[in-house]
């Protein structure tokens, strides 16, 4: 296996150049901590990107940040603290989740960040990774270098290429420079925490709060064996499912919808427990990353994104046990947990078929990858197209071909 | 009119009788118009200086017959050019001499509410506002609002990404779907995303939004909607120069405050709005902020005095909190009739649309104050400083000979000077033919063919409004043998057009 390791946009459009002209598929890395993510495929070298790295633009009042595509979220993440920024759509790191190792300090970079477009628990108030992409610099699989969007919020000047990246998991151009909209921390949060509630009233109680002005900005629903789990005493020590609520912003505000959300869902349950500051940032940074299942071994675990209040009717169409799953996003979001010897979830493509929404299978060992669509077959007129795109971009298919679909 | 456009296939326009006979047979009676007189109707959209009656026009009631219709166009070589109600400001819907236009005013129906999952399928030529009205009564509302929403679609939205005032906070229109059905040329029917947040593969509900009609035709759309913030209010802020104005609005956003419209107007756009509206705007200042605050009526009123205190150390002069809906209102009464208010005291007046850093607006004010003697004509200031995104209104009376030439050149003299500052030549009125000869400012010839080879995917014999966007017309099979060195790509010269 070759590695290549440009030090220059000029050097990497040369690589790519030349793979295209021999057919030499490559696998684009960054700082590797996403390498188990999507399906296995063949390449004759890795193409590092590595030396794309360091913030070259950071201004908060501009909420504007710009970045080589290997920088290192450890790196970004404290510059926007120190001035009371952050990514909105909460940057979840699957680094652990993959390696099924904890660790202490984030091990992800923006490019893989924005090529596998993960967001966190804000995402449905927030939006996800993809609505947070300005603008980007890349290389074409033919070794063209190309930039699309700009540095400001208001942009539609030509095609919205960052979002067409977004998510693309590298299969359309090696990503070298990122700019990404930052938004101010809110002052205070905190967590209202609800206590033996079923799947089916967690999510009435979502649909409930996220319809209202209430402006609630994480909705999930663990129940009793991971929350029995968690390492929130608070959480852990209730014993029971827990539903948890998120509302941020100025303290007032906080307070005066706290009242107001706790009138509104009385009629369904009433908040047993608060979790403030630190104690409600730890709750969601562990969702976020998918604490929960991190250490879980021999497991494959999946990601469903669903229509929000279809998430219980997920939990019950594929009879889920309690200690395999657990919803955010206000029912939007299900994740899962199977024994990697056990048969699939056998009823997933039937559920989805149902209630609509598609299935990732985030970790497997490679044999399941393989064998399993880890991105769900997408209708026939969709492939195609995309087939095409892929093949205007990168027509001979050097760019970790076949990691998101085969033939793409 | 100065603007050059593909030249028309003459053995098309020869075949004009015949393809309305079969068009009809796809969308029988009215739905295909052939009359000089009602074509006339079609001749130009919010653009108006350029008019082209389209060959035809077609005006389909199905997705089925959109399929057809374009599938038809496709094997007979005939160009289309889709349009919703026409309000274009960047001339997205100009018709061509040779190609049809793809009506979608009769897709006017909101299929489904679905409140559990906070979305809206509409059809596209539903309005902007028709959306907001069809859930307002359950609390909900739909948050992109461009200036034209009472007649603007939301067919039309999607394929120019409009924003609004609250786009800072809201999002764009990209930041604010969930699913489209498209057609494409050869008549495929694609249906993308769904009631689920984040769709699989790659993001082309992304890629159409903003791709202005040339890439495939919208027949459905999911939208996101919105419970309506509680309460509303807003701080009107007189500033002696536009560069405390400009620091104001970034000490707010440093503050982290989002507020949900930030507005400025300049010195003449002020004395417009007052001599229109009488809003009662201060007269002794050379900027005005509108700070609006949305949200639980604990925060409003909490961040409202917060703003306040930042534009007293920022050296306000002028500075009213609304204390009712009624005052709140008569604060944008202002704003929002800039644009008309100009057109009283010009007898013509050309809307920009570019976007800057919000930094750099002092800097490109005083240019812009230079270029106003250059060309010897006035201009106006609205700017939404929340995102940076500035509309200059240039005042001209087309019935001076020169004085619309000067008026473009003036254009695109801010629009260069957008681009210089870091900035953008378009932030919501989309490229069109209005922008389309100036892409290169900001983008050269590579970024341009990536762009361009996307396209080729979706259309590849370029039948799907061009013209439109892109400056050169390269042909797909040209573009698939470019030849890449040195990370770029090289053509032989090219004619344009």
């Amino acid at each position: 296996m070759e590695s290549h390791k440009p030090q220059d946009e000029s050097q990497l459009a040369e690589i790519l150049s030349e793979a295209s002209a021999k057919g030499t598929p490559l696998e684009l890395e960054g700082l590797g901590s996403k390498r188990g993510f999507g399906r296995p495929f063949q390449a004759d070298g890795t193409l590092s990107l590595a030396a794309f790295s360091g913030v070259s633009l950071y201004e908060p009042e501009e909420l504007v940040l710009t970045a080589g595509a290997a920088t290192p979220l450890a790196e970004i993440e404290p510059l926007l603290e120190e001035a009371g920024q952050m990514l909105a759509f909460e940057p979840a790191d699957y680094g652990p989740l993959l390696s099924g190792q904890a660790s202490d300090r984030r091990l992800d970079s923006l490019g893989g960040l924005i090529a596998c477009n993960l967001s966190g628990p804000r995402r449905p108030k927030a939006g996800a990774a993809r609505d947070h992409v300005l603008g980007l610099r890349g290389v074409t699989g033919q070794g063209a270098c190309f930039k699309t969007g700009g540095r400001v919020v208001k942009n539609v000047t030509g095609y919205d290429l960052c979002k067409l990246l977004t998510g693309s998991f590298g299969t359309l151009a090696a990503m070298t420079e990122i700019t990404v909209k930052v938004l101010p921390r809110p002052e205070k949060t905190r967590s209202l925490l609800f206590s033996g509630l079923s799947a089916e009233t967690a999510n009435q109680l979502f649909n409930r709060a996220l319809g209202s002005a209430y402006d609630v900005s994480g909705a999930a629903h663990l129940p009793a064996p991971l929350a029995a789990a968690s390492n929130i005493d608070l959480v852990s020590g209730l014993g029971e499912a827990v539903t948890a609520l998120r509302l941020e912003g100025p303290e007032p505000s906080v307070m005066a919808r706290q009242a107001g959300l706790t009138a509104l869902l009385a009629a369904l349950a009433a908040p047993v427990e608060e979790l403030h500051a630190t104690r409600s940032l730890a709750f969601w940074k562990a969702l976020r990353d998918a604490q929960p299942f991190v250490s879980r071994a021999k497991t494959a675990i999946w990601r469903l994104s669903l229509p929000p209040a279809s998430g219980a009717a997920a939990v019950a169409a594929l009879d889920l046990d309690d200690s395999d799953y657990w919803l955010d996003w206000g029912g939007g979001l299900l994740w899962l947990a199977c024994p990697e010897s056990a048969p699939q979830p056998p009823a997933l493509a039937a559920t989805l078929q149902a209630l609509g929404g598609h299935a990732t299978l985030v970790r497997a060992n490679e044999g399941l990858r393989a064998a399993l669509p880890v991105f769900m077959p997408q209708a026939e007129g969709v492939a195609a197209l995309a087939g095409r795109i892929k093949a205007s971009l990168d027509p001979k298919a050097v760019l970790n071909p076949g990691r998101l679909y085969a033939g793409l | 009119m100065s603007l050059v456009m593909p030249k028309p296939d003459e053995s098309v326009m020869a075949r004009r009788a015949a393809l309305a006979a079969s068009l009809r047979e796809i969308v029988p009676g009215e739905g295909v118009i052939d009359q000089a007189e009602e074509l006339a109707v079609y001749e130009s959209d919010g653009l108006t200086a350029y008019r082209q009656p389209p060959l035809l026009v077609v005006l389909p009631e199905t997705t089925q017959q959109v399929s057809e219709v374009l599938a038809f166009c496709k094997r007979e070589g005939v160009k289309v050019v889709p349009r919703g109600a026409g309000t274009s400001l960047s001339g997205g819907a100009l018709p061509l001499a040779d190609g049809i236009i793809l009506g979608l005013g009769k897709f006017n129906r909101v299929l489904e509410i679905d409140y559990d999952n906070r979305c809206a399928v509409v059809q596209p030529g539903v309005t902007n506002l028709g959306i907001t009205q069809a859930v307002q009564h359950a609390g909900f509302y739909y948050a992109p609002d461009p200036s034209s929403q009472i007649a603007c679609t939301i067919g039309g939205n999607v394929a120019e990404n409009s924003g609004g005032v609250h786009c800072l906070k809201y999002g764009l229109t990209t930041n604010n779907l969930l699913g489209l059905e498209v057609v494409l040329i050869d008549g495929t029917i694609l249906r993308i995303g769904g009631k689920q947040m984040d769709a699989s593969g790659y993001d082309l509900l992304g890629l159409l939004t903003g791709s202005e009609g040339l890439l495939a035709v919208v027949t459905e759309v999911t939208v996101r909607i919105l419970p309506k913030p509680p309460s509303a209010r807003a701080l009107l802020l007189g500033f002696p120069t536009s560069e405390q104005a400009g620091d104001c609005v970034g000490a707010i956003i440093a503050a982290g405050i989002i507020p949900g419209g930030l507005e400025m107007m300049d010195k003449p756009a002020i004395h417009a709005a007052e001599a229109f509206v009488k809003a009662g705007y201060p007269l002794d200042v050379e900027a005005l902020l509108i700070v609006e605050l949305d949200g639980p009526e604990a925060e409003v009123d909490h961040l409202i005095a917060q703003v306040a205190r930042i534009a007293e150390e920022k050296g306000a002069t002028t500075s009213r909190a609304s204390q009712d809906e009624a005052e709140r209102q008569s604060f944008w009464a202002g704003r929002k009739a800039a644009f008309p208010a100009v057109g009283r005291i010009s007898p013509d007046y050309y809307c920009m649309d570019g976007t800057i850093p919000r930094k750099a607006l002092p800097q490109v004010l005083e240019r812009m104050r230079e270029m106003s003697e250059k060309h010897d004509l006035a201009v106006a200031n609205v700017f939404h400083a929340g995102d940076g995104n500035l509309h200059p209104l240039i005042l001209y009376d087309a019935n001076k000979p020169g004085e619309l030439e000067r008026a473009e050149a003036f254009g695109a003299d801010i629009l260069t000077l957008c681009v210089e500052v870091g900035g953008v030549l378009t932030g919501e009125h989309g490229v069109g033919v209005e922008k389309r000869d100036l892409m290169s400012q900001m983008f050269d010839e590579t970024d341009l063919a990536v762009q361009q080879r996307v396209k080729c995917a979706f259309d590849p014999d370029s039948l799907l409004n061009p013209g439109k966007v892109f400056p050169e017309l390269h042909r797909c099979a040209e573009l698939g043998r470019m030849h890449v060195s040195r990370g770029k790509l090289r053509f032989p010269d090219l004619p344009r057009f």
